[in-house]
């Protein structure tokens, strides 16, 4: 039974290995091979997508991302260091940084690009400023990527019949711990009776 | 008796009829602007219904006006009367599972419509619901407020006027001082309006208020961009309520409403209900929308919804 199982695990690895190289290979020579996915993609595509068709690498207006102040462009310390990608936890910098998002499903160097450190990756490889970060999250929450798309999920603001303002995911989710922090409210209204 | 005596005196009788009529036509003058007052006090008090105004007229009001309240508020302040565009049906998204119940919107919609500060009035209710309980509004709160929102266990419901397709409030004005407008927003005009309040007892969402008092506007808070049937000041005595923000969202390009800018959390949504690209089509063909007394066949353009 064991080695049936293991020997699954060979196939199986090889498999991977093999899908990794194709989408590597897909990525690298860009144009006949992009135009390929775009149809794959079209073809299934959900009835909404279909109702709302988008240009392929359509832009979103959005703000800079929302940087801790003098943390950018991360190369300025990184340039000097060796990329170390073995999965561990970091000691001596970033301790503040406490993942509370999939924890020990994932590292740094999942999001974050090991060798351009001012960059994140997809993950087909595909290497993405942070300005571009909500294809990054849209991976995962492709509901909510498809929401904010049409202005449904997050904030949109700007003109309803013209020129509409993005944000980011992480103008509002802490990537690192995304859930929306609790807010004080303002003021209840008057009781009609202290209304004088 | 001697005082019945007088009052048989038929020249006494004469003289208590000829008194009240003297009574009645000094009441009847009272209410009349004075023979000195300005031409403006005039002009209002015989100035027609909105919707009866040609458009000379309409100039001339809305010329006046913006002189009296620039006066007032000591700047210079905008009264446009932008008529609704054709091909234009408003609708408006709240997404329930995203509200937190901060009151943002409460307070912005305050500063852009220019409501009274004191006396104090909100065009946006918030409540505080139970999840246990759904939308049972017997056991809504209003009043909430700790350190922080949202408390556990609670979701949160602001309630402002629902611009029905059916409005029962317009039904009931004996005075077609309200009305909608084929944008679907329905309005008020302040300077028809006799205040009987009867609009107010017919909204099923208590989404009209009262001013009681002649509203306190601070002129340093006062926002000058105003639309006659929108957020324009007020007078003492007359109903109000949400237009949209229609001194907003009636232009080319109109920005959208001051409630949907300021939400933090991006629950809150608005669109053409008759384009099929608008975020308003999307939430309704693709989310679990919820209107609120849907069973009053009021038909709201406010769509409750979940996005998760």
């Amino acid at each position: 039974m064991k080695r049936e199982y293991l020997r699954y695990g060979r196939v199986l690895a090889a498999a991977a290995v093999v899908v990794c190289l194709s989408a590597w290979s897909a990525f690298a020579a860009p144009a006949p091979a992009l135009g390929k996915e775009k149809d794959a993609r079209a073809a299934a595509s959900s009835p909404s997508d279909k109702q709302f068709p988008e240009p392929a690498n359509r832009q979103f207006p959005v703000p800079p991302p929302p940087f801790t102040p003098g943390i950018f462009p991360c190369s300025d310390c990184h340039k000097e260091m060796k990329p170390n990608p073995k999965r561990r936890e970091l000691k001596d910098e970033h301790t503040n940084i406490v993942l509370n998002h999939a924890q020990g499903e994932r590292w740094c160097l999942d999001c974050h690009d090991t060798y351009d450190r001012d960059k994140l990756h997809l993950v087909n490889g595909q290497r993405i400023g942070f300005e571009e970060s909500y294809r990054l999250c849209g991976q995962c929450h492709g509901d909510k990527y498809r929401d904010w798309k049409v202005g449904v999920h997050g904030k949109r603001t700007g003109m309803w019949n013209g020129e509409k303002q993005y944000l980011l995911c992480v103008n509002c989710h802490n990537p690192h711990d995304p859930r929306f922090k609790p807010l004080a409210p303002m003021p209840p209204p008057v009781r009609p009776g202290d209304i004088r | 008796m001697p005082t019945q005596g007088k009052c048989d005196d038929p020249a006494f009788r004469m003289s208590r009829r000829k008194m009240m009529k003297g009574v009645a036509a000094v009441l009847g003058a009272m209410a009349l602007p004075a023979k000195d007052a300005p031409a403006s006090v005039w002009e209002s008090f015989f100035q027609k219904n909105f919707r009866e105004l040609s458009p000379e007229d309409l100039k001339g009001v809305l010329a006046r006006l913006e002189k009296e309240y620039s006066e007032k508020y000591k700047k210079a302040v905008k009264v446009r009367a932008t008529p609704p565009v054709e091909g234009i049906l408003f609708g408006y998204g709240l997404d329930l599972s995203r509200c937190i119940g901060c009151r943002r919107c409460v307070y912005a919609c305050v500063g852009e419509n220019n409501q009274s500060r004191d006396p104090q009035i909100h065009w946006i209710r918030v409540l505080q619901l139970n999840k246990e309980r759904g939308v049972d509004l017997e056991d809504a709160e209003q009043y909430y407020n700790p350190a922080k929102v949202p408390e556990k266990g609670h979701f949160y419901m602001p309630v402002q006027c629902q611009q029905c397709e059916y409005p029962p409030c317009v039904k009931v004005c004996p005075v077609q001082a309200t009305w909608k407008e084929r944008d679907g927003i329905t309005v008020v005009d302040y300077n028809w309006c006799i205040g009987c309040r009867y609009c107010m007892a017919a909204c099923p969402y208590g989404a009209r208020h009262f001013n009681w008092k002649k509203p306190g506007l601070p002129p340093a808070e006062m926002n000058p961009e105003t639309h006659y049937l929108g957020n324009r000041p007020r007078p003492v005595g007359v109903v109000e309520k949400c237009t949209f923000c229609i001194q907003r969202v009636r232009n080319t390009p109109g920005r959208y409403t001051a409630c949907v800018e300021i939400c933090p959390v991006g629950a809150r949504k608005f669109g053409n209900l008759l384009d099929p690209e608008s975020e308003m089509r999307y939430i309704i063909e693709n989310k679990r929308v919820f209107i609120l007394k849907e069973d009053l066949n009021t038909r709201p353009k406010f769509y409750y919804f979940y996005a998760t």
